[in-house]
């Protein structure tokens, strides 16, 4: 397992670069917009690897809560903070693109809002871990990851409907893709998800290890006290 | 083992008794909602006709930060004297007290709502051009929405540091689609340009799908120690 690790990371770096040269300079540029639509390559793979790792981290949750398996729980963890960190850079390159193309940073659009919403949601399932003091912070984030889940529908209807009566600058969806685009967009998602994998599997060592030291103190913790009671 | 209603009336009759008596939930939301209003007529015109089209929001988020004052108290009394500890370790049902305590916060913030429903109109000389009677809906669904998964999310915080932060940090980002929910549909009455039915339909549905949740889920949180 130990090996893995390093040739992994050698193969996402691999396929980082190999991604980043089909994207700068293989792709065809974009007709009307030009070389901005380039952003597309980070934007929707981070998009999609978000949505993914948040997907894991519900099915986690309801895991965690049924069967209270340590390791859902550390997988929970794992995949909302790496998720949020995708989610913030679909958020950040978005207006980047939006400046030039639509002409403003940010327009309250269905799917901008219900992003940043559910950027909001993990944030706050963020905190709430970082804050909870008690033995139990993986059921309280377990629960609220489960409201979330349901909260992300609603989210979703609720601001399609408000966006319908209200007509905003359309993104030009549907349409055709040219399909040397497409193919460019899949191995940056394949990049990505690589990548994504990469910084969830450090990150789960790390809380794997957090959690070993934490319990060998509280054992030496529980050492001590014997002693000095003898 | 008394029956679960009435574990619910009773934990309902003690904290509607204690509120009568010491008055302080009613009493500072009442206050903060004042405010609110005082600090939002500063911000804009309030006797401006656009005034018509943010009153549903000012409103509501008014409510809102009121509701956040009442719910964070919902639970720190039954932490004095180990109370809820007591709860935890007798065999009663834990949804009891939970409708309990959600229905308790319903009637103070609906008490709040009508007492400054009133001002609100008073103030920002409102009068609602489309079917007035659908704002009563509204304001029982939205309300009910807001105390609901504010009370479940009060009982979560109740074991975090600075519990009086986190539940706004955890309520708002949830509630939001409710929270427009109730925005759009009260504007859509006051200006009486569209039918406020989907929205309302829509808060309905938020709450069912809350209830549910909060109803499954509560014990978990409750018995998390």
């Amino acid at each position: 397992m130990k090996k893995a690790f390093p040739i992994l990371g050698l193969l996402t770096a691999g396929l980082l670069t190999y991604a980043l040269y089909q994207a700068l300079v293989v792709a065809p540029t974009e007709q009307t917009m030009g070389d901005v639509q380039r952003i597309f390559y980070y934007h929707v793979p981070s998009a999609w690897t978000a949505f993914l790792l948040f997907s894991i981290n519900f099915l986690a949750s309801v895991w965690y809560l049924l069967r209270r398996n340590p390791v859902a729980d550390m997988v929970a963890v794992t995949t909302a903070e790496v998720g949020v960190a995708f989610c913030t850079v679909v958020l950040v390159t978005g207006p980047l693109w939006a400046r030039p193309v639509w002409g403003i940073w940010w327009t309250w659009d269905l799917r901008l809002t219900s992003t940043l919403v559910l950027w909001l949601i993990y944030v706050s399932y963020l905190v709430l871990r970082r804050f909870s003091s008690s033995g139990q912070t993986p059921v309280l984030a377990a629960a609220l990851a489960v409201f979330g889940a349901l909260d992300v529908p609603l989210v979703y209807f609720s601001i399609w409907f408000f966006r319908t009566q209200h007509p905003q600058p359309v993104i030009g969806g549907g349409g055709s893709i040219d399909p040397r685009m497409l193919h460019v967009l899949l191995i940056n998602w394949l990049a990505f998800l690589c990548f994504a994998f990469l910084v969830c599997w450090s990150r789960y060592r790390l809380e794997a290890l957090w959690r070993e030291v934490e319990e060998v103190q509280a054992l030496e913790a529980l050492a001590e006290t014997g002693s000095d009671r003898r | 083992m008394s029956a679960p209603t009435g574990i619910t009336w009773a934990t309902l009759a003690k904290d509607i008794r204690l509120e009568w008596r010491s008055k302080d939930a009613i009493n500072s939301m009442l206050f903060f909602a004042l405010l609110v209003v005082v600090v939002f007529s500063f911000s804009f015109d309030p006797n401006a006709e656009e005034s018509r089209h943010i009153a549903g929001g000012l409103v509501w988020v008014a409510f809102l930060f009121a509701a956040v004052v009442a719910l964070n108290q919902t639970w720190a009394r039954e932490l004095r004297n180990q109370v809820l500890d007591a709860y935890r370790v007798s065999p009663a049902p834990a949804n009891a007290l939970f409708l309990a305590k959600a229905l308790g916060n319903f009637l103070f913030v609906a008490v709040l709502e009508a007492l400054m429903t009133p001002l609100f109109i008073i103030f920002y000389k409102l009068r609602a051009l489309g079917p007035a009677w659908q704002l009563i809906a509204i304001a029982v669904l939205g309300t009910w929405a807001l105390v609901v998964n504010g009370t479940f999310f009060a009982a979560m915080s109740l074991r975090t540091r600075s519990r009086e932060i986190m539940l706004p940090l955890l309520l708002f980002p949830i509630s939001l689609p409710a929270l427009l929910s109730m925005v759009e549909a009260t504007t859509n009455i006051l200006t009486g340009e569209n039918s406020a039915k989907f929205w309302i339909v829509l808060l309905a549905t938020y709450d069912v799908v809350f209830t549910t949740g909060c109803l499954a889920l509560f014990e978990t949180v409750l018995h998390a120690e």
